[in-house]
């Protein structure tokens, strides 16, 4: 298989606007007579729904949840990036573009990354036309702050819940198309399958969550916006509901799978308590551009953070860079912490945390200050740790948070599969191996409102009409879907979803976390397969299917996972560099930092399902950087 | 800690439901309130019983889907606090806990603690927005907004959706999410134009679904895990008037 990315020919910043010319458009007439599916209802899913019901698309939206605005980008807090250099402080597309590229250490595509920041500054003039609360200077202007990896303000920011304000606004947007009739509605829907039909995705199946019925709906294009699969680690800052299932169940229909072994962990977590723990919460990386984090320089050292002075403590993101210091990329944020804490410096329970202390910025600004830009953060973490950030250092430990990686697409976000689009964090496109704070929801709104608009008519207009749900894939995927669900039920073991789920995720942590090796990896490959055979052996579900039964929607997703597990771990061996969050323990500089094999490395991984018990095919799309010289990234 | 719990338990929205008995052993004062529901279920499933449905999804207080009445208080006994973020410390142990659904003609119950909440979007589809269609925004700085006007904007726009105010209601009444979302937008410019077929719109819709009247309880309020001010109602009232 040949993976052609349609890059547009001609110069980086010409690339969009030709594509945009050569995109064969609908005439308004018979965009009525186009069907199309939206999975998922987050920042891309909503903003893509909303604007195709504008265009005049006929348009069916589907989200687990109860409603349209509790999908998980509502839980972003610190912010979102655009180059409007409202600060005078040197930013431009040119900078965000090299930074992101940066960032995600030269592991994505140049002409993608660079779209991105051309569109960025469209994203915050749409948002704030549709009312979003952006922070404000008194003066009224848009207030900005700095994030990780950039050193200049350009995050736009909502207090602690940017991620919830430009989700309402692409929700109340949503909403007005629902009113309008052009979008229709699906809540409590899990799409459990992708209907392909002659090589061209025509539908889905889909599980009501109350009534347990199985349904297929056709289309003419399916997009997926179902996010990202870091809850594969059990313990990670994703929802409850997140999961890898529906671009999974894609995976299995032919759409080629790239770079799973490109996963986020975020540096600033709450620490893990206990085995009870259902999930790990994260303090906003905005915290870091006034919180300073530090380590006992003392191993074992058991005093309170007050009484150790300053001459024995170890501000160590500030001494090994002191260029970014505390806003350094979260990978290196991140692998710096378990360094600290693998020498037996942590803090708290365990030994697995370290300080982020605000007591500098407290003394500087004065307390109301840093309780006007973080106070939710720090009453949230009041409220999980019983302890008072105002008076003691935070402590923080790094956490699975991102997906980087996902269904490969082209450069207008189709996947390999004709009339597949994938957006959002499902997708892997303009991450690189790590993505810098601020942007997750930038992509998601880029893809949503600004790009698939553009290009999914380009599709629709070359390739007319889909497969009616009369064609016999349909009553096909249809009864896989339901036997599936009646093999979970039938499974009458002694062990819950749950206790397989935390028993994977402890697992992938251990071996394909935040530091891999070959034998590690070797040792998990060995232990999925058959941890995959107890689980369909030795699984309880109880209740039935004609209901809403949790437990059975959990077991669907943790069996997804199973079988995700397994790839995750084969592309993080197949990648014999470090770059990025993907660190490989036998490929790193002299003093520690991520080294890259632009030689042999400087590919997408895209891998294609072969079948249960069959090797995956690995195929690669190789990135050639024609406006910016691979460096070593460098934030010293 | 132990804990004795009473939960709501009900097939669906025809059958009748009531209290049932079950015992919460072993809860560590770290874990959350749900957690603790995580391994009562864990335990109910293992001894082949359904496990209690209750919504929940991000466990960081945001996403609105938590709804438990808890001792007779909608998310439970902490101030400014949904249930997901409420921890067993909270409690004592050997305490009796009573874990009821949100309540009200308007939230039907779908399974044990689930209700379905689909009013408050529809609600939303009647007029909670800004009819701006993508691409036809202007600069975002070439509409200058106050600081303390983008700060009331933001304190409305909190709102989680979640339904506590209702639940708490005597009347079961939704005025503050309603008056949330007309306060949030009323207060700036960009919400201007639609300003007053937004607020009948949304009343309108509210009346439909089936929800009280406002009788100045501010119960609602007071359950409110983003501790959304009634002065909200009182802007709604007049933006009605002047509507």
């Amino acid at each position: 298989m040949k993976l052609d990315a349609k890059i547009p020919a001609g110069p980086l910043a010409e690339k969009w606007e030709r594509r945009r010319l050569e995109l064969k458009l609908v005439n308004p007439a018979n965009k009525r007579k186009f069907e199309i599916l939206v999975v998922g209802s987050g920042l891309a899913g909503a903003s893509a729904a909303a604007s195709l019901g504008e265009l005049g698309y006929r348009v069916k939206c589907f989200c687990f949840q109860d409603s349209a605005r509790r999908a998980h980008s509502i839980a972003a807090q610190g912010g979102i990036n655009a180059a409007k250099n409202y600060q005078n402080d040197g930013d431009s597309v040119e900078r965000l573009f090299h930074d992101t590229l940066k960032g995600g250490d030269f592991r994505s595509r140049e002409a993608n990354v660079y779209r991105l920041a051309q569109v960025s500054n469209a994203i915050i003039d749409q948002c704030a036309a549709q009312g979003v609360p952006f922070a404000r200077e008194y003066g009224g202007a848009l207030a900005n702050r700095s994030f990780g990896g950039a050193q200049v303000s350009r995050t736009f920011y909502a207090r602690g819940q940017t991620g919830q304000q430009l989700l309402l606004g692409a929700y109340q947007a949503l909403s007005r198309q629902i009113a309008l009739g052009s979008v229709k509605l699906f809540t409590r829907s899990e799409m459990l399958d992708l209907v392909v039909a002659d090589g061209r995705a025509s539908g889905i199946v889909v599980r009501d969550l109350v009534s347990g019925k199985i349904t297929s709906h056709a289309a003419d294009a399916v997009v997926l916006a179902t996010g990202g699969y870091s809850s594969v680690f059990y313990l990670s800052t994703n929802a409850m509901g997140c999961n890898v299932t529906a671009i999974w169940r894609a995976h299995k229909k032919g759409a080629l799978f790239a770079n799973p072994c490109f996963t986020q962990i975020h540096p600033t977590c709450i620490p893990v308590t206990g085995d009870h723990q259902s999930k790990l919460t994260l303090m906003s990386e905005s915290l870091r551009n006034d919180g300073r984090i530090w380590a006992p320089k003392k191993k074992g050292d058991g005093r309170k953070p007050s009484g150790i002075p300053e001459s024995e403590r170890d501000y160590y993101l500030e001494r090994k860079y002191p260029g970014f210091g505390n806003l350094a990329p979260r990978d290196i944020a991140s692998r710096s912490a378990k360094e600290v804490c693998d020498e037996g410096r942590g803090v708290g329970a365990g030994g697995r945390g370290v300080y982020l202390d605000f007591s500098d910025a407290v003394k500087r600004l004065g307390q109301d200050s840093i309780r006007e830009r973080y106070g939710n953060l720090f009453d949230m973490y009041e409220k999980i740790t019983g302890e008072n950030p105002y008076q003691a250092p935070m402590r923080i430990y790094p956490a699975a948070h991102y997906a980087m990686g996902g269904l490969w697409v082209d450069y207008n976000l189709m996947s390999n599969l004709a009339g597949l689009f994938v957006i959002g964090e499902a997708n892997f496109s303009d991450h690189g191996a790590n993505r810098l704070g601020a942007s997750a929801l930038m992509q998601g709104l880029a893809d949503g409102y600004f790009i698939l608009p553009y290009t999914i008519g380009d599709y629709l207009a070359r390739n007319g009409k889909g497969q009616a749900a009369g064609h016999p894939e349909f009553r096909k995927s249809e009864s896989a879907v339901s036997s599936r669900v009646q093999k979970l039920l039938a499974a009458n073991g002694r062990r819950t979803a749950d206790s397989f789920h935390r028993e994977l995720g402890h697992l992938l942590w251990e071996h394909c976390g935040m530091a891999r090796n070959r034998a590690g990896l070797e040792k998990a490959l060995e232990r999925i397969p058959a941890l995959r055979a107890e689980f369909w052996q030795n699984l309880k579900v109880t209740g039935s299917g004609e209901d809403l039964n949790p437990a059975l929607e959990r077991a669907g997703r943790v069996a997804d996972f199973m079988e995700f597990a397994e790839l995750l771990c084969r592309d993080a061996q197949a990648r014999a560099e470090s770059c990025g969050g993907h660190f490989r323990e036998e490929f790193q500089t002299p003093d520690g930092e991520a080294l890259r094999d632009d030689k042999n490395f400087s590919h997408v991984a895209a891998w294609e399902y072969k079948g249960e018990s069959v090797d995956p095919e690995l195929h690669k799309e190789s990135l050639t950087f024609e406006n910016v010289s691979l460096e070593q990234r460098s934030y010293k | 800690m132990n804990f004795k719990l009473k939960v709501w338990r009900q097939k669906d929205a025809r059958n009748k439901g009531g209290l049932v008995e079950i015992e919460a052993k072993g809860v560590s004062a770290d874990m959350s309130f749900l957690e603790m529901l995580d391994g009562v279920n864990e335990e109910l499933i293992q001894k082949g019983s359904e496990p209690i449905a209750f919504d929940h999804d991000c466990r960081e207080g945001i996403c609105g889907t938590c709804s438990l009445v808890i001792n007779g208080i909608p998310h439970g006994p902490e101030r400014g606090t949904a249930a997901c973020q409420l921890h067993m410390r909270k409690f004592k142990d050997g305490d009796t806990i009573v874990i009821e659904p949100w309540r009200a003609r308007a939230f039907p119950v779908v399974k044990d603690l689930v209700v379905d909440r689909s009013a408050f979007d529809r609600i939303i589809q009647a007029g909670g927005f800004v009819s701006v269609n993508t691409g036809s925004a202007p600069e975002a700085n070439a509409i200058p907004i106050g600081k303390e006007s983008a700060e009331r904007a933001m304190d409305a726009a909190a709102c989680i959706g979640c339904g506590a105010c209702v639940a708490a209601c005597k009347n079961a009444s939704a005025m503050l999410f309603v008056a949330a979302k007309v306060s949030h937008l009323a207060e700036l410019p960009q919400g201007q134009v639609e300003r007053g077929a937004r607020v009948k719109k949304m009343v309108a819709q509210m009346d439909r679904e089936g929800f009280g009247n406002c009788t100045n309880q501010y119960e609602c309020e007071a359950v409110c895990p983003k501790e959304i001010s009634v002065g909200v109602i009182a802007k709604m009232n007049r933006e009605y008037r002047q509507s």
